[in-house]
């Protein structure tokens, strides 16, 4: 019996009968989850180095703007959103529905059954994106930010998560009676979340859309639940499970779990349209009263971490995932203070239409998410496959990159964002000035992104080792079971 | 919950506009607004098919609005009017401060008009004459507000920059007439080709360095011409009742 084992009896199981507490579970439950997870972090991977690759791309139009001109595909209008698109459905969205998955089975204590229709649909959302980042590039974006998927791929990508959403909750049901943790909230809701603002944002602006302003009001209602809330729920579901899981401490408590959970659920959702927007102004201001609100559960949330965390035991010896989820929580806590801060009306004209909104959105997407489920599944891979990563020094190497890197874009982009907002608003600076106030914070963010590149790399590497020695694992085993000698009771005379 | 945010955000919004009409223009019989000319609507498609929002809003703000006096006429004792006006402010005043100044200047004889105008950093730069409000969109099948300003704010760009040929330079080599602008060149919505028997009267007159070699000439392909036709019906410039201000009639010398 492992730490971790004797952790996940204690804490993961917290209200199971004493009968089941054992660990025996959690190797045939790893399992049942192996091929989905392979197939959706396998995906994940590689479209983590896509958008790496295409933020990197983007970025240097800046610098050589005279360079991308002679074909479409290469300015930063398609560029750009494809970048910010990979990094989201690619990376985040199958990430996040893999490790809610083996949660569920973790925390139920059920094995996964019917692994083919998971493993079939990671495939669906993985063709879903590619047709989506095509259909971007020859020109088909529906032109709404988060929304540039045409109907084709995002309609793929819907099947894919009803089936993937499906399954986790068949799961979630057949777990023993009263196992039901904080995770589960908040990955439950999150399930039922994205199939929801989806499809109504796809059907009432792609599909059929609506009439003027009304597209751009739901478009950035979708926009926020989709990257703010849906990444927190998933996010801090994971977090609620491995942070205690690490510490050796229980969840800090219960009770402030459930409140954050409700309260983060409500003002988060009810948000989205900024100020100054040319829609009805009640619209800005409800939107901005339950951003401010969002300090109600950040601060609690804070507080769960901060009791959890600090001044626990902890993992023996230093542990990357265990630093990279608690990274990924800080990241969380300042990213939604930066909400709270660009709801002020004086800090939201300051900031307003300038790199700073693109801050935080990194700090929440990357900072945030990104790292935590990075942190996350370089935990689970290796019991679900039960083959350790064949570089497991790089994981090191690559927590390093990601948390510099991110550090690095993050901080220039929000402080070229102040000084391009105080620009823009002096009315006596011209206009060109403010854009090239921003050049030098640029090249530092540059910077930044080819160190997030690394750390895609590495991260890649370690997971597409895990695949192919996977393969081999079982070419090996079949050929074992041909070369076997048959077993003396089956040999006849 | 989900139906609680849905509600607020889409139902109501819908309930509230999906049925709206055109409306009056201020102190006048037109209405606004009118719907784009085909080629124009085709060009938003472009606007769309590009990501130009990627780095373009069409969104401007303002921050409130003033009072302007404007002296229509000085009346029957000009010297003493023009005495008092060089010690008095008559722009960007408030309705009690233009109250008392026309009161003064009519009181000296002088007859004054009072303009509202709307102030921010966005309508001193000229990107439009008041904010952007959702009347502006009505008949666009594809709102495309963007969100980040590396490039200008474009709601008002069809009266800020009227010239097509300007656009068509700026769209093939925007460093051409915008020194050291950091937009890319669109060159792909072009076609440089040799010149026929006569040159093609759509043909870019471009500067030097930025002139394809002798022989040669480069004409907008129609997604290039579609665009700028969209650009230059970018005019959010008439009062409404939510938005208003005092059209400027410029006076003749």
């Amino acid at each position: 019996m492992t730490v971790n084992d004797k952790l996940d009896n204690k804490f993961g199981g917290a209200s199971v009968p004493a009968s089941q507490l054992d660990s025996s579970f959690a190797p045939p439950v790893d399992a049942s989850c192996r091929v989905p997870l392979l197939v959706l972090f396998g995906g994940a991977a590689l479209w983590l180095v896509v958008s790496s690759l295409l933020a990197l791309a983007a970025s240097l139009t800046f610098h050589m703007p005279d360079k991308f001109g002679d074909c479409s595909w290469g300015t930063y209008g398609h560029l750009q959103p494809a970048a910010d698109d990979a990094l989201l459905y690619g990376f985040c969205i199958p990430a996040g529905l893999g490790v809610a998955l083996w949660i569920f089975a973790r925390l139920g204590r059920t094995p996964l059954r019917g692994a083919l229709v998971p493993v079939v649909a990671a495939h669906l959302w993985h063709l879903g994106v590619l047709v989506g980042l095509v259909g971007i590039f020859v020109g088909d974006s529906t032109g709404f930010a988060w929304l540039e998927f045409p109907r084709g791929g995002s309609a793929l990508l819907f099947f894919a998560y009803l089936l993937i959403g499906l399954w986790a909750l068949m799961n979630f049901s057949g777990r023993p009676a009263g196992a039901m943790f904080p995770s589960h909230w908040f990955l439950v809701a999150a399930l039922f979340l994205f199939p929801w603002i989806y499809s109504t944002a796809n059907i009432l602006i792609v599909g059929w859309p609506v009439r003027g302003v009304v597209q751009a009001v739901i478009a950035w209602w979708f926009g926020n639940n989709l990257i703010f809330l849906w990444t927190s729920l998933v996010g801090l579901g994971a977090a609620f499970y491995f942070l205690p899981k690490f510490s050796g401490r229980p969840l800090q408590t219960y009770f402030y779990a459930l409140f954050a959970f409700w309260t983060l659920f409500f003002f988060g959702s009810l948000r989205g349209v900024p100020s100054g927007a040319p829609v009805p102004a009640w619209l800005p201001t409800l939107g901005n009263l339950n951003s401010m609100l969002l300090i109600v559960p950040v601060i609690v949330i804070a507080i769960i971490g901060w009791k959890t965390v600090v001044g626990a035991a902890g993992p023996e010896g230093k542990d990357s995932s265990y630093s990279m989820i608690r990274f990924g929580f800080v990241a969380f806590v300042l990213s939604a203070l930066l909400q709270v801060a660009m709801s002020c009306p004086q800090f939201a004209r300051l900031t307003q239409f300038t790199w700073f909104g693109v801050a935080q959105t990194q700090l929440q997407l990357y900072g945030f998410f990104a790292i935590t489920m990075f942190g996350a599944i370089h935990y689970i891979l290796p019991r679900a496959v039960g083959i350790e990563f064949a570089f497991p020094k790089l994981i090191r190497v690559q927590q390093g990159c990601a948390m510099l890197g991110l550090i690095i874009l993050v901080a220039s982009l929000a402080a070229g964002g102040v000084a391009q907002g105080l620009k823009l608003n002096d009315p006596n600076v011209a206009f060109a000035d403010s854009s090239k106030a921003m050049l030098m914070f640029l090249r530092a963010s540059t910077t930044g992104l080819l160190l997030l590149l690394l750390a895609s790399l590495l991260f890649a590497l370690n997971i597409f080792a895990m695949i192919m020695a996977w393969h081999w694992s079982l070419v090996r085993a079949v050929f074992a079971a041909v070369v076997a000698p048959l077993p003396k009771t089956e040999v006849k005379a | 919950m989900l139906l609680v945010s849905w509600s607020a955000f889409v139902l109501a919004p819908q309930l509230q506009l999906g049925g709206a009409k055109q409306v009056p223009v201020l102190n006048s019989t037109e209405v606004y607004p009118h719907t784009r000319p085909g080629e124009a609507n085709q060009g938003l498609q472009v606007y769309r098919a590009n990501g130009c929002a990627a780095c373009h809003t069409e969104q401007v703000q303002q921050d409130g609005v003033a009072c302007d006096v404007v002296l229509a006429s000085a009346g029957k004792n000009p010297d003493a009017v023009s005495n008092l006006l060089a010690t008095l402010t008559l722009r960007g005043l408030s309705q009690e401060a233009a109250q008392a100044v026309s009161d003064k200047i009519t009181a000296a004889g002088g007859k004054v008009e009072t303009h509202i105008v709307a102030v921010g950093p966005d309508i001193a730069r000229g990107w439009g004459l008041r904010h952007s409000v959702a009347e502006d969109f009505l008949y666009d099948n594809l709102v495309q507000f963007g969100s980040l300003r590396i490039g200008p704010d474009l709601a008002g760009v069809g009266s800020r920059l009227p010239d097509a040929n300007w656009q068509l330079l700026h769209l093939y080599a925007p460093q051409s007439v915008v020194k050291g602008s950091l937009m890319p060149p669109f060159r792909y919505l072009f076609t440089t080709r040799k010149i026929g028997a006569a040159p093609s009267p759509d043909a870019l007159n471009l500067p030097k360095e930025f002139a394809p070699a002798d022989g040669y000439e480069v004409v907008p392909k129609p997604e290039a011409k579609e665009l700028v036709a969209y650009l230059l019906n970018l005019h959010a410039d008439v009062p409404l009742y939510d938005a208003p201000f005092t059209p400027v009639v410029v006076a003749k010398p």
